[in-house]
């Protein structure tokens, strides 16, 4: 097991060497304007356009920037600095990134509970009018777009502007270090936006999963030692059909942690997407080069803790 | 066959049906069959013959697919069918127990061997954990397991296909059941494994007094094993007799055909086998009359329209046949095949005219 998770933990270092690597090319190489300028913003002021051309090193060989740039990332997280808002982007993100922590694990709470129990109601009693009624809600939860539930869901529901003034609006974000309460209900309704479509998804995963292992020979061999029904569905049914919900827990948050731009926007939250849709309209490449490469952190990380989850749920996975 | 007493288990004209998209499946088609207490009764029969059906429904197991069940079936003279859920659980697994074909697949990959004979246990004790888990120690080492103690933390996949399937014997046995239903248990494993098998449960049927059921397409297998065979065919009982009469003078022709497409070690290298035509019936439109007719070398004319039943072979109380042929026919039949003769020789010798399909 051990040696498993070392393996993997070293892939996901080789993976994001690779993605910095990439990174290197895009944002520096492939260009076809001047890279100084590119990062000097829409102002242009050619006193910042050469001290960036030092900083980044432009006058050096290709090779040694490669090598510093590198340096840089491993040794000091240092993902550049962002000329238009004066600030390093590695602060930048850190001081996003507990809002959109907060948003995207939060969510997932909910949507996976939901998504979960509904699915193995849905297996269990397949084709009832249960079943029928949540597959095909979960059907236009899917199908419609996140901003237009956010919308739909202020429009509905926020204290403010909504019919029904039940949860706090767009714009009320505050940080849980500041005020947990105010922090709490301010993404009660991110957070069941963000889960709604997510739920749904794994709701029908789930159901599918689970349908497919009842089927299974050892489904029958517990119901043949006697077991309940219970015993039967959650010790010998859910344990297995578990996996695929695992795997996309681990893409969903890794990816949403670095791009829940959608909800983020609509309920004005200040998190790593706004930050980086902001960047994107500004055109501030080096926050937009370090969002990318945050993200591809967050999930690399995300999918070593999925596999290992794998190894730990079928022990099968630990011998290979 | 002397019956002292009540039979462990009496089938009385038991009925399961499916209803399906395409129709309703007469998987089984009203049999009567019994099993004594420390017997062995074999039911052979090919794929889609009804035999796994019967047994699944003895456990309750075909009540989840909107089985119609109907007819009785008595286990120590109680009628199962009416039994609610609850109180069939009470008895499977724990006085009624099954394994089935494939031990990889039978088994949960994701829990120990030993955490699943356990917890076959404590479904119908209450005991702690660690006695438990003696108690399976012991079974394990009782199937024939080496270092049980050990081999009970493993997971099945570490296990190899023998002892994959003598952990599920063990399973099986974990609250001593009176009766053993093993649906194709050796067909998955290889042949020297097969005789492992087979002798590992003789031995058990010896120690333990328990009754068993052997289901199997594999007339070698309940050879071995069997007191008594009930032959089926298209969900019904076709044949049943003692097995040592089903070997010296079968009575009908789906038992011919059995017998004969089984390779002889003693005789002549250039004998063909003499498989049955044809493909097993649906289940939903089965054929006319006698529902062997469309494969049978001996059918005559009447033959597609009536409906054989299962009766008594005369002169032989518990010899019973569902064949419109009559009995000295069958026999002389028989006899021309036992000679080597094909079928086509044999209804000439006999007499009588070709087969009318």
């Amino acid at each position: 097991m051990a040696r498993y998770i070392i393996r993997r933990i070293l892939w996901g270092i080789v993976l994001l060497v690779a993605v910095s690597a990439l990174m290197f090319l895009l944002f520096r190489i492939l260009p076809t304007g001047d890279p100084a300028k590119l990062r000097a913003g829409r102002t242009q002021n050619p006193k910042v356009i050469a001290e960036i051309r030092n900083d980044l090193g432009l006058n050096k060989p290709l090779l040694t920037q490669f090598w510093l740039y590198m340096k840089g990332i491993v040794l000091h997280f240092d993902l550049g600095f962002s000329y238009y808002s004066s600030a390093s982007v590695k602060e930048l993100i850190a001081s996003r990134l507990p809002a959109t922590v907060s948003l995207v694990l939060g969510g997932a709470v909910i949507w996976l509970t939901s998504g979960v129990a509904v699915g193995i109601i849905s297996a269990v009693r397949r084709r009832s009018w249960l079943d029928r009624l949540s597959m095909g809600t979960a059907l236009v939860l899917v199908s419609a777009p996140e901003y237009w539930l956010g919308l739909i869901a202020l429009y509905l529901f926020a204290a403010d502007i909504g019919r029904f003034h039940i949860f706090s609006g767009a714009g009320t974000y505050v940080g849980f270090t500041t005020d947990p309460a105010k922090w709490f209900s301010s993404l009660i309704l991110p957070w069941l936006v963000l889960a709604a479509s997510n739920a749904a998804i794994y709701a029908r995963v789930m159901r599918g999963s689970l349908l497919d292992v009842l089927g299974e020979d050892y489904i029958r061999t517990a119901r043949a030692k006697g077991l309940t029904e219970r015993r039967v569905v959650f010790h010998h049914g859910v344990r297995s059909s578990i996996n695929p919900i695992l795997t996309i827990l681990g893409l969903d948050i890794g990816v949403l942690l670095g791009s829940a731009i959608l909800v983020e926007t609509v309920f004005n939250i200040p998190g790593i997407g706004r930050l980086n849709y902001d960047a994107i309209t500004h055109a501030d490449f080096p926050i937009v080069q370090g969002t990318v490469l945050a993200a591809a952190l967050f999930i690399v990380v995300a999918n070593i803790l999925v596999d290992i989850a794998y190894a730990y749920l079928d022990p099968r996975v630990r011998y290979s | 066959m002397s019956d002292p007493g009540e039979p462990l288990l009496r089938v009385e004209d038991l009925r399961v049906e499916f209803p399906t998209e395409d129709g309703l499946v007469h998987a089984v088609d009203g049999i009567t069959y019994q099993v004594r207490a420390g017997g062995t009764l074999g039911i052979v029969g090919e794929s889609g013959s009804g035999k796994t059906v019967s047994s699944l429904t003895t456990m309750g197991l075909t009540r989840r697919q909107s089985a119609l069940i109907s007819g009785r079936i008595l286990f120590e003279g109680r009628d199962l069918v009416p039994l609610s859920d609850g109180e069939l659980r009470a008895i499977r697994g724990n006085d009624i127990a099954m394994i089935f074909q494939d031990p990889l697949s039978s088994l949960h990959p994701f829990y120990r061997v030993g955490d699943q004979l356990i917890e076959a246990v404590q479904a119908h004790n209450d005991i702690s954990k660690a006695r438990a888990r003696e108690r399976i120690v012991d079974l394990l080492g009782l199937v024939g397991i080496p270092d049980p103690g050990r081999r009970a933390d493993d997971y099945p996949h570490e296990f190899s296909g023998g002892m994959r399937q003598r952990a599920m014997i063990a399973m099986a046995l974990a609250n001593d059941p009176k009766l053993l239903i093993a649906d194709e248990p050796t067909t998955a494993l290889d042949v020297t494994v097969q005789a492992q098998i087979l002798g590992l449960m003789e031995r058990l049927q010896r120690e333990l007094g328990m009754a068993i059921v052997i289901i199997t397409h594999d007339l070698g297998v309940v050879a071995e094993l069997a007191d008594d065979i009930a032959v089926m065919y298209a969900g019904r009982i076709v044949e049943t007799t003692s097995a040592e009469r089903l070997f010296a003078q079968p009575e009908h022709p789906y038992t011919w055909g059995l017998l004969k497409s089984i390779p002889s070690l003693t005789g002549p290298r250039e004998e063909a086998l003499v498989p049955i035509p044809g493909t097993p019936p649906s289940l939903i439109r089965r054929p006319s009359g006698c529902h062997f007719h469309p494969r049978c070398a001996y059918s005559q004319a009447e033959h597609t329209r009536v409906d054989p039943r299962l009766e008594q072979v005369p002169g032989e109380p518990n010899h019973h046949v569902a064949c419109l042929l009559s009995s000295p026919e069958r026999r002389s039949l028989w006899q021309e095949l036992q000679q080597g003769r094909t079928p086509e020789q044999a209804l000439s010798e006999v007499g009588l005219p070709e087969a009318q399909a």
